[in-house]
């Protein structure tokens, strides 16, 4: 078969049109589909003005107590898992009391249970997060329907002034591809993976909230972990902190973190 | 003019192929961090900015202190300055530049740095810098090249420049407050957590900015036929000794706030940095040094008849300059990660690819410098032959 110049021409540009065009119109319907998911939010979608937790240390036992509520998050946001322990990426992870409230560390005749004690640490999704405050790209932003501090991989140009703000060490930075090396076990296709040089932390499962689940964690917890509406008085997570004593991390800084944590410790505690 | 940079000695191409020579091994390590992401440096979770940022807040203080010859010419007019202004301007003009490449360098998503105009933050620190550092090397540039054609052609320079240069003034001390203001607002932070932080970067940069530009003036007249003045460099000298003991006192001031105080997490970046805790001493030796070399530079040149000592000058100058690069260049970043927020210990040291990124930058910044002095220097030099 012989082509001459003219069908070659025409083959050609029918070609680019359909190579540039398709994607153009792929890529609009899928924005037509974002907006419709606007306009009709799924029924069942959880609705609060403050998410905040509240996380009961006294009912995580065991290390498989912690390790479960960790499992549940990373696995469904494809937490990657890297060998080298500078290229961390973690949203929820597993610290001691010392750590978690560094500016009661110097106290050293403390009960002894307390201080042994491991606690759950997560993005506080603050009410004046330094985060958004210090974000140049507007990447990290706090939703103004349900203050939810949320993290835009895809508009992160990876300048990690977020990480030095944040006084509460809850921001992971891709150093490496967390696509390679198998650093992702088993990839949840549900929930995107991210590529090198981006920030990420936890988002409360924004994704999960929106079709009326609860945060994979508090699910997996076994009511270790208590998720709900802080602006509502007769939301669970109120009455628990109308009920016991409750500890934030870090708040004379005035980020106004939104977990609160009940320490237990001893029967008159 | 910029022709004038196309002829030179053996010596000067000899200068820019050794420069082009460490870009192109910068180029390459870089290409190596662009593929691999910012994995290939030391930095980590815990200690997220290193070298790159250090050697970026380094250099916007070497970039103000352009404005120290500025005040003095233009505002005081202090005509020994006027054939060295230029020296300053330019050096302004390279570090902006080396600034701009650290920050691009240290990005783990250079490609969407647009993003910073694309969707303006102004509650953002970030998007305030990038405006008053794009505006310094316009600001310097336009004012450098238009007085400096005007000085070829042996007119005036244009009327319209001159508010610029006023405004040179104010911009100057902004880029560095501005810059302070990236560290001196971030809560949890103790070590940057101080309001003195930027009349520190200020004292810092006019301190360790004319140090260098006395270093280039002498090395200018070595290798030239144009002569800075050797009144002018005494002047400098003056401005170098003055900045460094502001530099130190307010040095002082944040050691006798942590310690007075007592409060656990305000001295805990000291005890790392001068000390070490529990093990961790990678920073101590760099800090010692910095601090030794800072005594000993301000030992020199708090003499008069030292500092009138052109040698000794120089080596006091060297001493300073190394010393507030590993303070500034280094130190203050590092003393901001360590301890973490957990008041835990991950250490930082760059590894050999994120140093020869640095040095390639470096090199860039060497060859605008040397390009732009060359095309100064022949200027400088042809109003000489004109004088005489």
């Amino acid at each position: 078969m012989t082509i001459n110049r003219r069908d070659f021409l025409r083959i050609a540009g029918l070609s680019a049109v359909v190579g540039v065009g398709a994607p153009v119109v792929i890529n609009n319907l899928g924005k037509a589909g974002l907006e419709a998911a606007q306009i009709h939010p799924d029924p069942r979608a959880l609705k609060g003005k403050r998410w905040g937790f509240v996380v009961d240390v006294s009912k995580l036992a065991t290390d498989e107590d912690y390790q479960k509520c960790i499992n549940a998050c990373h696995d469904i946001h494809n937490v990657p898992s890297h060998k080298e322990p500078r290229h961390e990426v973690k949203w929820i992870w597993k610290d001691t009391y010392e750590h978690t409230f560094p500016n009661t560390a110097e106290d050293k005749i403390m009960n002894k249970e307390l201080q042994e004690k491991n606690f759950l640490l997560f993005c506080n999704h603050c009410q004046k997060p330094a985060c958004v405050r210090v974000c140049p790209t507007k990447a990290t932003f706090k939703r103004e329907s349900d203050g939810v501090v949320m993290q835009d991989m895809h508009r992160c140009i990876g300048c990690r002034f977020c990480m030095a703000a944040c006084p509460y060490g809850a921001r992971s930075f891709n150093y490496v591809d967390p696509r390679k090396d198998h650093a992702i076990k088993v990839e949840n296709k549900e929930f995107p993976t991210r590529m090198i040089g981006v920030v990420e932390k936890c988002t409360a499962c924004y994704e999960r909230l929106a079709i009326g689940q609860q945060p994979a964690c508090a699910e997996a917890s076994n009511g270790a972990i208590v998720f709900g509406d802080l602006e509502d008085p007769n939301s669970e997570v109120r009455k628990l902190i109308a009920e016991k004593y409750t500890i934030r991390r870090k708040p004379e800084l005035g980020t106004q973190p939104s977990i609160y944590y009940v320490i237990g410790g001893g029967e008159h505690a | 003019m910029l022709e004038k940079a196309l002829s030179g000695s053996n010596r000067y191409w000899a200068w820019i192929f050794f420069l082009l020579a460490v870009i192109g091994i910068g180029c390459i390590a870089y290409w190596k961090q662009l593929n691999e992401g910012l994995g290939i440096t030391g930095l980590s979770r815990d200690v997220s900015w290193g070298l790159y940022i250090g050697q970026f807040t380094f250099l916007v203080g070497v970039a103000a202190s352009a404005v120290m010859l500025v005040i003095h010419n233009y505002l005081h007019d202090f005509k020994k300055f006027s054939k060295i202004v230029i020296l300053g301007e330019f050096l302004a003009v390279s570090a902006v530049i080396m600034c701009v490449l650290f920050i691009m360098a240290d990005m783990g998503q250079p490609m969407r740095v647009a993003n910073i105009l694309l969707h303006p933050t102004p509650g953002s620190i970030v998007f305030w810098d990038v405006v008053v550092l794009n505006g310094y090397l316009l600001l310097n540039l336009i004012i450098g090249w238009t007085t400096l054609g005007a000085d070829r052609k042996g007119v005036k320079p244009p009327d319209w420049v001159k508010p610029l240069i006023y405004l040179s003034v104010p911009w100057a001390v902004s880029i560095h407050t501005v810059t302070a203001f990236l560290y001196a607002g971030i809560p949890g932070r103790h070590f940057w957590l101080t309001a003195v932080m930027a009349a520190r970067f200020l004292a810092s940069a006019f301190a360790g900015g004319p140090a260098l530009l006395i270093i280039l003036a002498l090395l200018v007249r070595k290798f030239s036929k144009f002569d800075p003045g050797a009144e002018a460099i005494q002047a400098i000298g003056k401005i170098v000794t003055y900045a460094m003991f502001a530099n130190v006192f307010l040095l002082g001031l944040e050691f006798f706030t942590a310690f007075y105080s007592n409060i656990p997490g305000h001295m805990h970046p000291f005890h790392y940095l001068y000390v070490g805790i529990d093990g961790h001493t990678k920073m101590v030796p760099l800090m010692w040094l910095s601090s030794i070399l800072a005594v000993v530079a301000l030992a020199i040149l708090v003499f008069p008849h030292l500092r009138r000592n052109e040698s000794i000058l120089a080596f006091a100058c060297i001493a300073l300059f190394s010393s507030l690069w590993i303070d500034k260049g280094f130190g203050l970043i590092i003393g901001g990660f360590v301890p973490n927020m957990f008041e835990g210990i991950t250490e930082y040291w760059p590894t050999l690819l994120e140093t020869l990124i640095t040095a390639g930058v470096w090199a860039t910044g060497f060859l605008i410098l040397t390009v732009l002095y060359k095309v100064a220097i022949a200027v400088r030099e042809e109003d000489t032959a004109v004088e005489h």
